[in-house]
């Protein structure tokens, strides 16, 4: 990337984008696909009158990429106000896939497109935590604030099991893939293994030196876990050995460790990173990412393709592809303490602090393909189409008809020389405001022609009014800046004498002279940013000795641009 | 130094068509137009180029169809004589030759003759005698006017030759040939408005006492009861906003055709005031119209080089394109893919000009945009282009506002279609640079395209077909891949080395070398005095040579392997321009007002071939075009255009060439392939029967015929006639029929037997 290649008024957007992306190149707004490469005219069909050419010019800010537009594919959120704050959601993994909501004293089981809860857990005496299902979908456990743990079943009321042992509240329990064996962390500093059908404690262990606040079983091997905990520790365990055979230094405290399905790769969240373990290289970290601005609360995984996505505090969901760059954000109310993702990605449950459960649903082709068919029903389809599939038998003698050529408003009266028209329905309320880039390829068009001026004279104040106005909204967008600087440099010149007897227009000069004031203080303040960045860039740039041969002046310009 | 006697300069096609009136034969078949020192005859309905009229030996200024004989035409030229033609065999008839001191200027009709001398443009009417011989010398003139106007079509004839009209500035005036007698009408210098009233063009009418006259301010003037000096009366219409550059009546008389630069033509209905037609976007501004006598074609000449055939009902029918050589930004290139000369064509377009053919092929509309046909007004124009080595891609620059502060220019790259034969815009860089882009290059090699700008602010780009990791798509448009620049000085010119190994970028008095795969730059070349000009590496064996000029008169060689200069000499190169089959550079350069050409290898100072005086201009613009068949000669001289042929085009914008003895020696002997035994009157008819009956005639006479193989001969003989002759100067199938069938049959040669005797 090069800062030396930007023209001037570029300057805005490229330092906008270095804050964004630092490393993008800013040739990204300078070029644009054309979309319809249109064929050469040939000889023949010279007699047609070419229309207007809208240059598309490519929005700055964010691109579109695959990823980005399947995760828009989301409806508007649906809000499910719970008690307290929602501290766990997760996934039944059988098919209807019900989600257990946790918050508060109680255990909401949602049905996928239910808002009222199918089923609720409520004989908690105090806060519930972590509650999980079972590999089958049949079982949920869940720990509590005054350190027991119970076990329902999924259709039962009351609970089948309660292990007690810990001395403090269980944040996080789940069962192991095995299915008979739950493992629970508390804030006692221990986390134990517990037999579901005796009911009894298997193993206790003691390694973590504060409050376990993250689990996540191993799926692959039964004996497999993994804890972190906020003595910034992540230490995956083997039930075999009976202690910890793996630690990683998150160096905050973990809110969240989660596995691949792989489980050759671990996520850790704490602080405001995000990290990935690479587990085959022995706990190497592979990438720390810090994207959000908050402590990063939750961490889960798409169904499909396996993309991240995280929740924090700040009140955003990222979105990460498969090389860790953020391609989407979701954008909450509140704080974010647990999100869930549900199997094929139909349904996105994000859990907040002022216990809202806010549900995303897929949007599917289904509903769109509804409504076009419900509009092609009708007779005017049938008649576009009439004679249209008709097949020539072999001998039919065919003429041609020569196909009509179908031109917008402006275009018909640019080409019958209606200049000043053609300005005025270019500047119509519609184009103007949802479409700017056709008014302003319409005023790029006239002044081509050199007929600017004589459009733009002669206008009462309720069309210059619009003009200004249009002026005003779009002057210093860099990809209209140019030619609305020459109609701002013509409507002075125009009426410069008459400016005085409207007071609506007279202020609109004002406004429009206070913000173009504003603009130049701005880029001058750009300018001196892009004077200190050189320097810095001058002084990171490793000097290289002038070699032996002297006769060469390397400079250090293409050096720094190599780079 | 080699001396040369059998290379030559010459003109090579595209010579304008546009300089007269088109003539459109009696029964709409032809279209007839001068080009150069030929008079060339189209057809109508496919616009091919069937003949053309040689015999003159200057510039032809004016072609008609004979009153008397509508299949001759008569031609006048620069060289001072009037020639009568059969243009639909193309057999020269007459030729008279006019005195007129120098030469002939504008021809009209009539049984005599107009013409005007170039000095002071008079008007003269010559009697060409009736003789039945070949060559006649017309001495029987007469002074009609000493001054009109250097605009042909300011004279007109009126009512089948009774009078000429004549204009000049603003006066008009008519000439009674019967009464020997002028009367000249003129206008006020300025109208109240302030519009300018001079004459521009003269029309009259074909049967009525009307004279019709076109002004530069685009009125148009109906004059009437010009046989009184005092009462005569005019009216005026008006619909061109600038000057009406031509007016034609129908032959009946009924419509008034008129052009101007808008490129409309106007049709004018005949007394009933304003009522007219139009026909917009026919192209350049309209220079000519000219009418058929059944009224059925019109025919329109503009100002790019181009005929266009308007049927009555006003429906082009038909374009006949040269090529366009007005204003000529672009280099001279060749297109890989169909070896045809690309340079700009129309206003905004990219022009493929097949020079083996003399055709144009078609035009690329780069600019996309009306163009709107008006004096004055700053349009975009394709000023670069460029192909990269397979014709896969094109890069063109187009610009606008070179005059006014605010350039707008915009660099597209083009994909070639497979499936359309044709280019289609791939990407649009709108802001490639923040100044003009001074030169442009593709990479040589065949794997990795890559584009290099070089522009005036300070900088070069090196532009790649970016895949963009982020979105997926199948998108394969250019993107920025290296921006370089050294020590803030402009750069000049860029080149690829032949396996675009090495970029060489010459910033004023440096040249910079620089690695396209690691955009390192390598080393720098200098040699103080002047900016870098021109800028070329050798080819194939000469690969490790770096070629420069500057604009201090120096061409330098520079060898890569050392970094020294090799040897350098003292010439104000002003093109240079390799040969992308030889190692051979061909340099132009121009010195007290006249251009020497010379060729030679980087590998040693001396060149190939020198040719002094190639012409009187300037030469910025040459490339070398690949021939279909190599030429094998070995003389030393002529070598270096064995495989390709060296086309220039000097400030004037005459395209030339060089030609070899060798090569005119072929052309002629498959030019006298065509001539036939003089003796006889030769027709297809002649061919195919007349040898059959001397065959016949061989045959019988022969006493004793031989063997089988005769016949067999004989048959192969009359089908190879029947085959080789043109379909339609073929005899009727009936006729053909039992010759064909005949020659096929074995003749008795045993001891005949009457059929019917066994019967008996």
């Amino acid at each position: 990337m090069c800062l030396f290649c930007v023209p001037m008024p570029y300057i805005r957007c490229v330092v906008w984008i270095m804050s964004v992306w630092m490393w993008k190149s800013p040739e990204v707004l300078l070029y644009c696909r054309c979309s319809e490469g249109r064929e050469p005219v040939f000889i023949s069909d010279m007699a047609s009158f070419k229309p207007t050419k809208v240059q598309f010019l490519p929005k700055l800010g964010e691109k579109v990429t695959e990823d980005t537009l399947y995760w828009k594919n989301y409806k508007s959120p649906v809000q499910i106000k719970e008690f307290g704050a929602v501290t766990k959601i997760d996934f039944s993994p059988l098919a209807p896939h019900n989600y257990a909501v946790t918050a508060s004293t109680r255990i909401h089981v949602y049905g996928l497109h239910s808002q009222e809860p199918i089923r609720s857990f409520t004989r908690f005496r105090d806060t519930a935590y972590g509650g999980s299902f079972r590999g089958d979908g049949k079982l949920l456990v869940a720990g509590s604030e005054e350190g027991l743990i119970r076990l329902f079943d999924i259709s039962g009321r009351v609970a089948l099991r309660q292990f007690t042992g810990h001395s403090k509240a269980v944040h996080v329990t789940s069962f192991l893939s095995d299915g008979f064996r739950v493992v629970s962390g508390s804030d006692d500093l221990t986390f134990r293994v517990w037999d579901v059908p005796s009911a009894v404690e298997l193993s206790s262990i003691t390694e973590h030196t504060d409050y376990i606040r993250a689990l996540a079983p191993s799926k692959l091997n039964p004996d497999l876990f993994v804890t972190g905990s906020y003595d910034h520790t992540v230490k995956v365990f083997d039930m075999r050995s009976g202690s910890s055979v793996m630690t990683m230094q998150h160096g905050h405290p973990v809110e969240c460790v989660l596995l691949y399905p792989s489980e050759a790769l671990l996520v850790s969240t704490g602080g405001r990173y995000v990290k990935i373990w690479d587990l085959l290289k022995g706990g190497q970290e592979l990438v720390s990412l810090k994207n959000h601005h908050k402590t990063v609360t939750c961490a889960c995984l798409s169904s499909v393709g396996n993309k991240l996505l995280t929740g924090s505090l700040d009140r955003h969901v990222k979105v990460y592809n498969s090389s860790y760059k953020v391609v989407h954000n979701f954008d909450c109310d509140a704080s974010i303490l647990s999100m869930a993702v549900a199997p094929d990605d139909e349904v996105v449950a994000v859990g907040m602090t002022n216990g809202v459960l806010s549900v995303r649903h897929r949007k599917h082709k289904k509903d769109k393909e509804t409504l076009t068919s419900r509009r092609r029903r009708g007779p005017s389809y049938r008649v576009f189409v009439k004679g249209k599939n008709f097949v020539p038998r072999q001998d039919d003698f065919l003429v041609s008809k020569p196909v009509k050529q179908y031109l917008r408003k402006y275009d018909k009266q640019l080409k019958s020389f209606e200049v000043s028209k053609a300005l005025d329905t270019a500047l119509q309320t519609w184009t103007r405001t949802s479409k700017p880039e056709v008014t302003v390829a319409v005023i790029i068009e006239l002044n081509r022609r050199g007929t600017l001026k004589n459009a733009l004279a002669g206008r009462n104040e309720e069309s210059l009014t619009k003009i200004l106005n249009f002026l005003l909204k779009h002057i210093f967008d860099p990809r209209f800046s140019r030619p609305l600087l020459t109609v701002g440099d013509i409507v002075l010149d125009l009426y410069r004498q008459v400016l005085h007897q409207s007071p609506v227009v007279e202020r609109q000069l004002q406004r429009l002279m206070e913000v173009l004031g504003r603009e130049a203080e701005l880029q001058q303040e750009l300018l001196q940013v892009l004077g200190i960045l050189d320097t810095l860039f001058a002084s990171l740039t490793p000097r290289k000795e002038v070699a032996a041969l002297a006769a060469l002046p390397v400079d250090q310009g293409p050096q720094l641009q190599a780079a | 130094m080699v001396e040369t006697s059998d290379i030559r300069v010459v003109r090579c096609g595209g010579s304008k068509v546009n300089l007269t009136p088109p003539i459109i034969s009696s029964d709409s078949r032809f279209v007839l137009c001068t080009s150069g020192d030929l008079v060339k005859v189209y057809s109508t309905r496919t616009e091919e180029w069937l003949h053309s009229l040689q015999g003159h030996t200057n510039q032809v200024t004016g072609i008609t169809l004979n009153p008397a004989n509508h299949l001759q035409v008569y031609s006048c030229s620069v060289d001072g004589t009037v020639k009568l033609w059969d243009f639909i065999d193309g057999i020269l008839i007459k030729v008279q030759l006019v005195e007129v001191h120098e030469t002939v200027e504008i021809f009209l009709s009539s049984g005599l003759c107009v013409s005007a001398c170039p000095e002071c443009f008079q008007l003269v009417s010559v009697h060409l005698p009736k003789s039945a011989e070949q060559e006649v010398e017309a001495k029987e003139m007469s002074a009609v006017s000493s001054h009109i106007s250097k605009n042909p079509s300011c004279t007109a004839f009126g009512r089948g030759g009774e009078y000429i009209a004549f204009a000049r500035h603003l006066q008009l005036n008519v000439y009674f040939f019967r009464k020997q007698k002028t009367y000249s009408f003129s206008l006020k210098a300025t109208d109240k408005k302030g519009a300018k009233n001079a004459f521009t063009c003269i029309a009259c009418h074909p049967t009525d006492d009307c004279i019709a006259t076109g002004h530069e301010d685009g009125k148009i003037r109906l004059w009437r009861n010009f046989i009184h000096k005092k009462e005569y009366t005019y009216s005026t219409q008006h619909w061109h906003h600038n000057a009406v550059n031509t007016l034609c009546f129908t032959p009946e008389g009924t419509h008034l055709l008129s052009g101007g630069i808008e490129s409309v033509l106007v049709q004018w209905q005949y007394g009933a005031g304003n009522r007219k037609e139009f026909l917009p976007r026919l192209g350049g501004s309209i220079l000519h119209i000219s009418a058929s006598s059944d009224g059925q074609l019109f025919c329109t000449s503009h100002s790019d080089n181009k005929i266009t055939v308007i049927e009555s009902s006003f429906k082009v029918c038909g374009v006949i394109q040269g090529l366009v050589k007005d204003a000529v930004l672009t280099d001279l290139m060749i297109d890989p893919r169909s070896k045809a000369l690309v340079l700009n064509g129309k206003p905004g377009h990219l022009q493929f000009y097949s020079l083996l053919r003399d055709k144009h092929l078609y035009n690329l509309d780069i600019v996309q945009q009306e163009y709107i046909y008006e004096a004055g007004l700053d349009q975009f124009e394709v000023v670069k282009a460029a192909f990269d080595i397979k014709g896969s891609w094109l890069a063109t620059v187009e610009e606008r506002g070179k005059k006014s502060s605010d350039l707008e220019f915009f660099l597209k790259l083009w994909a070639f279609d497979e499936r359309t034969q044709s280019f289609v815009l791939n990407t649009t860089i709108t802001a490639a640079h923040t100044d003009r882009i001074i030169s442009m290059c593709f990479s040589s090699s065949e794997e990795t395209t890559m584009l290099v700008t070089a522009a005036e602010d300070s900088q070069f780009k090196a532009w790649c077909q970016g895949a963009d990791a982020d979105t997926q798509q199948d998108q394969n448009f250019w993107s920025c891949d290296f921006v370089g620049s050294y020590h803030k000085l402009n750069p000049t010119n860029c080149s690829f080395s032949a396996d675009s190994s090495l970029l060489a970028v010459s910033f004023q008095e440096v040249i910079t070398i620089w690695s396209p795969d690691t955009w390192e730059m390598l080393t720098t070349l200098c040699q103080p005095p002047g900016v870098i000009r021109d800028l070329c590496f050798g080819r194939l064996s000469c690969s490790k040579y770096l070629l420069g000029t500057t604009t201090k008169n120096l061409l330098c060689c520079w060898n890569l392997l050392t970094c020294e200069l090799e040897w350098s000499t003292s010439v104000d190169v002003s093109k240079l321009q390799p040969d992308p089959f030889s190692e051979n550079v061909a340099a132009f350069s121009y010195q007290s007002k006249h251009t020497d050409l010379f060729v030679f290898k980087p590998s040693e100072p001396r060149p190939l071939f020198t040719n002094k005086n190639v012409c009187s201009e300037k030469v910025h613009r040459a490339v070398f075009v690949p021939r279909e068949e190599p030429l094998n000669s070995c003389d030393e001289s002529t070598q270096w255009l064995n495989r390709s042929q060296l086309y220039f085009l000097t400030q004037n914008m005459d395209l030339l060439t060089f030609s070899t003895a060798t090569e005119e020696d072929r052309m002629l002997s498959s030019s006298k392939q065509l001539v036939i035994d003089d003796s006889v009157a030769v027709t297809p008819f002649y061919l195919l029967l007349g040898k059959h009956r001397q065959q016949q005639q061989k045959l019988n006479t022969q006493s004793h015929p031989v063997s089988d193989k005769p016949q067999q001969t004989q048959g192969s003989v009359t089908i190879k006639e029947l085959l080789h002759t043109p379909a339609h100067v073929l005899p009727a199938a009936s006729v053909l029929c039992s010759m064909f069938v005949n020659s096929f049959l074995i003749s008795n040669t045993g001891v005949q037997q009457d059929p019917l005797s066994w019967l008996t």
